[in-house]
């Protein structure tokens, strides 16, 4: 067992071409012109005492413990604000240095808890910064003016702060603060949200969140940067004050959204003490949100299943059995369905938030175990329009840069994306690239918060109807076309030019223009215009999407739109540029890489080609079908026509976050043997016959592949609370079905990935431990992996341009559904919530709320907080309402975190032309004041309870 | 406070935002404007300023309590600043601070319940050579004796 520490340089590196040369204690040291004097000296190896810096946030010298002295300048200089010289010889150790560091340090400890329980733990810099100055004494006393205790009866009161404890997962201790304000600078320029600020001045002056608000009540979004920052108790996890401090520590990766952070889970025995963001993690650099930080304690809820459980009926409770009877049981009627109603009658659901190693396990078993490509994955509902848009584009179904690429962006267009509330640690670098001078283009129905937020503008919000992004994104090509704002050196170099002339000819039709397109998106002509100006000309122009752009009857041809105008501007292809899906969750990219489609093999080769299938026949030692299976809807339809009997469900919840919630659960109803096997009892559980208890990330060994196509490791800190990991349960199921595989590490299963697919052939567990993390493709071409897609070239050889003509959705707003719903999530709330919703993180938001404007409001008579029905042509549920202008009047929007709102019963079954992704962002609706929750729901709930039931056996004597 | 003092403090600080959120640098100018308007400036207007100017609550309020002319509660009809600094110390202002105390019937940093005069204590008025000072309502005071006091108290009074 060992602890992973990390060296704090005491300032940020510094880029420069020039180096200088200096002498530190006798040792010479060469670094980048601009380098501090003490992160030069922690180059060398020296430690120079500090308590207000770290190597996140810019120096401020206000601690005075860092003193050095230069030969021939005179005083003191702070070494982490004065930069090293070519030339000189500094001391970080002398008499005088002493002197000075042993006086400032009494001071502080004077005013410093004598019993400073986190100093007595370790968590706290004080007690051993005033050991490493050699401090013996404190001739002040702690009786004069200070900031432990609250002032005399009758004093004036302005030094003592009561503590904090609002936030769930971290305390506010003023006592313990020495106000060296890295707290408040972490905030400003780590996350960007500007919560926490000095109050007051000299020696009243306390570090305070909002304007002397409650953490919780403050702008805080809780992202844990001040708290790591903190070098004293005063910020400090309430899990250590509770556990004390962690004695052991693994770089693992989190499980929440597609950006992938690096983490050190710090531990005590099994048990987590808490998440800390690892500096090294190339997603992350060191910085955290909500979730991956601090919601990670659903991991031992005591709502996880355990134990395996089977029943007959939907309508039985659950009998607790052996995992031996729960593998025999589905082996034997899966082949007796096999049997009765044909090998296509069964097929298995891949999981978005299980490793590649777990994902390909179970696109192999429905491969060779049930003999057909009967396999999907959540990836169907969110980005399966990213890999096809891109991959006819491009040639490669993944973004095409690291995150890193956004610190040289210079235009960053965001569309359909909330990346603040979405993927928040992204938003954070984004922001920072944005607060040195980047401009910012939005493209949402919505005004999300990075439109307007401290220190942050948007140059242009364009907000569009919902369902209209093909037209305003083709009405941006017109106006670079027209204009000749397009990048015609890059387009007939890498790129096909008579495609091109196409559709250049096409995005000049006049349906196309800005004026045309203002009257079906509602976006003013000169706001697309100058949209498009800017990010044809302002630079290195990067576009990030989300869900906005995908989940529509159209999100395949808008994907390629978004190719086709950084295809147009020569945004491809360099670092700052590019294309960019946000992906959902934390293994979107892996589940799809991993040949989780009905019609692709691992590496995105299609089932139809014989070479592709010749390299897993000889291996798996099967015919594999060279015709695509069915799709999850598709098996859903076959299931109600009773064609499809038996499905295998890993780690989704499809009753929940698939569209037309009664059709799914129709589905499920008419099959004979649903299998589910997930953490908890999710929804889609209600309707299943076996439940396979699951694993979290943090109880196995695999790999997450993020939005950047980066292949981050995951390590097991604790033993599976319910015996086995989940690529072990699905090893059992296929050999209860007589496959013999004998995998007994997933770094075998790695290998046998690399074995087999061209884009992971130099993937392997000691390259990742070597690196930490690769990016594929990683080849012989690519040994270390591929940050920046399409260099030389695109992937396709030609860069393709695709007309992308605009067809309004069927989803249409008439006069008995006049409102436009669009979903979205939110900051402390993931997906739908299975896991987020076991964790404290439920005080931010405990409920979905229905946002609408006050102009839609009033006209149907509901103010804030009333209870409305929100009703589609597929079904209506009720939530409360919240009024605002952040969406346009005619849109509405809710979250989907809550199963009891069950948005998913309004969305339609209308979905994506190419893949089928459910058009989730237009639903035609009306909204009416209710009394509370519909029939539906309330059925609902009461098949939940029932169908939650176990039953408990008399224990033999 | 009554609806009519909120709607009359939203409004007044709105028009001061709107006179100054395009000049550069534009908070300092903002919260003198509402100092001067209100005599005070209220914690609702904080959110007001950070929304206008793109800044968080936190900055703003962190600015505000810096300064200890921004005041959170409205002062009483006279202010009296009473230097506490050393050169005042020295001339005896230990003595006539505690004697105004008294006289007033406040401590420092309160105002009297009839809202007539407020105390504080200021660190120099740049009036040492005439030690103790204090500061009336913005006038100065020098040479400050049990007199004056007698004087500076009267004058508030009426």
């Amino acid at each position: 067992m060992c602890f992973v520490n990390e060296i704090d340089y005491g300032t940020p590196a510094v880029k420069s071409d020039k180096t200088v040369t200096l002498t530190i204690d006798g040792r010479s040291v060469t670094v980048p012109e601009g380098t501090s004097i003490m992160r030069a000296a922690r180059e060398a190896g020296i430690a120079v005492p500090k308590l207000c810096a770290n190597d996140m946030v810019k120096a401020f010298g206000s601690c005075r413990l860092c003193l050095v002295e230069i030969e021939g300048r005179g005083g003191t200089p702070a070494s982490c604000t004065t930069p090293a010289a070519d030339g000189i010889t500094v001391s970080t150790q002398t008499e005088r240095l002493g002197a000075i560091r042993r006086g400032v340090m009494e001071l502080y400890m004077s005013d410093h808890p004598a019993d400073c329980p986190a100093c007595a733990q370790g968590d706290c810099e004080m007690a051993a910064m005033a050991e490493a100055v050699g401090l013996a004494q404190n001739r002040y006393g702690q009786e004069g003016a200070n900031h432990l205790a609250p002032a005399p009866a009758g004093a004036h009161e302005v030094n003592f702060k009561e503590l904090d404890i609002s936030n769930p997962y971290f305390a506010y201790d003023p006592a313990k603060c020495i106000v060296c304000s890295l707290c408040v600078r972490a905030c400003e320029e780590q996350q960007g949200t500007f919560a926490l600020t000095v109050e007051g001045r000299g020696f009243e002056s306390r570090i305070t969140a909002g304007m002397d608000e409650p953490f919780l009540q403050s702008e805080c979004v809780s992202c844990g940067a001040c708290v790591q920052a903190c070098p004293t108790g005063a910020l400090q996890e309430k899990s250590v004050i509770e556990m004390g401090m962690p004695d052991h520590s693994t770089v693992t990766t989190c499980a929440y959204c597609g950006v992938g952070c690096s983490f050190k889970a710090e531990m005590k025995g099994e048990e987590v003490v808490r998440m800390v963001p690892y500096k090294d993690g190339k997603a992350n650099r060191g910085h955290s949100c909500v979730k991956g930080r601090f919601a990670y304690g659903y991991a031992t809820h005591k709502d996880r299943i355990l134990n395996p459980m089977i029943r007959q009926r939907i309508s039985d409770p659950w009998r607790e059995v052996t995992w031996e009877e729960a593998y025999s049981h589905v082996a034997s009627e899966f082949r007796r369905i096999q049997h009765q109603y044909g090998r296509g009658a069964v097929g298995g659901i891949t999981s978005s938030r299980c490793t590649n190693e777990e994902t390909y396990l179970v696109q192999k078993l429905v491969r060779q175990g049930f003999g057909n490509n009967n396999v999907d994955t959540c990836a169907r509902v969110c980005h399966s329009p990213t890999g096809y848009g891109l991959k006819t584009t491009f040639g490669t179904s993944a973004g095409t840069q690291d995150f890193d690429s956004v610190e040289q962006s210079d235009v960053v267009l965001v569309i359909g994306a909330n990346p603040t509330d979405g993927h928040p640690v992204f938003a954070s670098r984004l922001k920072k690239r944005l607060r040195q001078g980047a401009k910012l283009i939005v493209i949402d129905p919505r005004r999300i918060d990075l439109v307007r937020t401290p220190h942050v503008e948007a140059s242009y919000h364009l907000p569009l109807r919902p369902g209209t992004n093909v037209a305003v994104l083709t009405a941006l090509a017109h106006v670079i076309v027209s204009e000749g704002l397009f990048d015609e050196a890059f387009v007939r170099e890498r790129c096909d030019w008579d495609e091109f002339q196409d559709w250049a000819s096409f995005v000049l039709q006049p349906e196309n223009s800005p004026e045309a397109v203002e009257k079906a998106s509602g976006v003013p002509a000169d706001l697309i215009r100058g949209a498009a100006r800017l990010y044809a000309t302002g630079g290195n122009g990067a576009i990030y999407y989300g869900l906005g752009v995908t989940e529509h009857s159209q999100g395949s041809t808008t994907v390629m739109a978004i190719a086709n105008l950084a295809m147009a501007t020569g945004n491809i292809g360099r670092p700052g540029v590019g294309v960019n899906p946000l992906r959902g969750q934390n293994n979107v990219q892996g589940s799809c890489d991993m040949g989780s489609f009905p019609h692709e093999m691992p590496g995105y080769r299609h089932i139809s080609e014989d070479a592709t299938r010749a390299i897993y026949e000889s291996l798996w030692g099967v015919k594999l079908d060279d015709e695509p299976g069915l799709r999850i809807p598709n098996m859903l339809d076959a299931a109600v026509e009773g064609s499809f009997k038996a499905l295998y469900i890993q780690g989704e919840d499809i009753l929940q976050s698939d569209p037309n919630t009664r059709h799914v659960a129709a589905g499920l109803e008419a099959m004979e043997c649903v299998v589910v096997h997930d953490l908890f009892l999710n929804e889609t559980a209600n309707y299943a016959h076996v439940f396979l208890p699951g694993s979290t990330f943090l109880e196995k060994d695999g790999t997450f592949t993020n939005a950047e196509r980066r292949i981050n490791r995951v390590r097991k800190v604790m033993e599976p609370k319910n015996g086995y990991a989940d690529w072990e349960v699905t090893q059992k199921l296929a050999q209860a079905l007589g496959k013999d595989w004998t995998y007994t590490h997933p770094s075998e299963i790695m290998d046998e990935i690399a074995a087999t697919t061209p884009s992971f052939a130099g993937v392997t567990y000691a390259l990742l431990e070597q690196e930490g993390s690769v990016q594929w493709p990683c080849n012989e071409k690519a040994p270390r992996g591929t940050p920046v897609m399409h260099m030389g070239g695109f992937v396709r050889g030609k860069g393709k341009f695709v007309r992308t003509a605009y067809v309004a959705t069927d989803e249409k707003v008439g006069p008995r559904f006049p409102l436009l719903l669009t979903t979205g999530r939110i900051l402390s709330q993931y997906n739908v919530g299975a896991q987020t919703r076991r964790t404290e993180n439920v005080v931010w938001h405990e409920e979905d709320l229905l946002e609408i404007h006050p102009f839609d409001a009033e006209n149907r008579g509901i103010r804030d907080r009333d209870w409305v029905k929100l009703k589609s042509r597929a079904g209506e549920t009720s939530l409360r309402a919240t009024i605002t202008e952040r969406v346009a009047p005619g849109v509405v929007y809710t979250t989907f975190h809550h199963p009891e709102t069950q948005a998913n019963v309004v969305t339609t079954e209308y979905s994506d032309w190419a893949t089928n992704c459910p058009e989730y962002k237009v639903t035609a609706v009306e909204v009416s004041p209710s009394n509370g929750p519909t029939g539906w729901q309330e059925d609902y709930e009461a098949l939940s309870q029932r169908s939650r039931r176990i039953g408990h056996v008399e224990a033999a004597e | 406070m009554t609806q009519h003092a909120r709607t009359e403090i939203a409004s007044t600080v709105r028009s001061i935002v709107d006179r100054w959120k395009g000049e550069e640098g534009p908070l300092l100018p903002i919260l003198n404007g509402i100092q001067r308007e209100l005599g005070h400036v209220p914690r609702e207007s904080i959110p007001a300023i950070a929304e206008a100017l793109n800044l968080s609550r936190a900055e703003v309020h962190g600015v505000v309590s810096f300064y200890h002319d921004y005041r959170e509660e409205p002062a009483g009809r006279h202010v009296l600043k009473l230097c506490r600094a050393e050169a005042c110390q020295s001339m005896g202002g230990d003595a006539v601070a505690e004697r105004l105390q008294k006289l007033l019937g406040i401590r420092f940093h309160e105002t009297s319940a009839d809202g007539a005069v407020t105390l504080e204590p200021v660190y120099c008025l740049g009036l040492c050579a005439c030690a103790p000072s204090a500061m009336l309502d913005g006038e100065v005071i020098g040479r400050l004796d049990d007199a004056k006091a007698q004087e500076i108290v009267a004058q508030v009074r009426t």
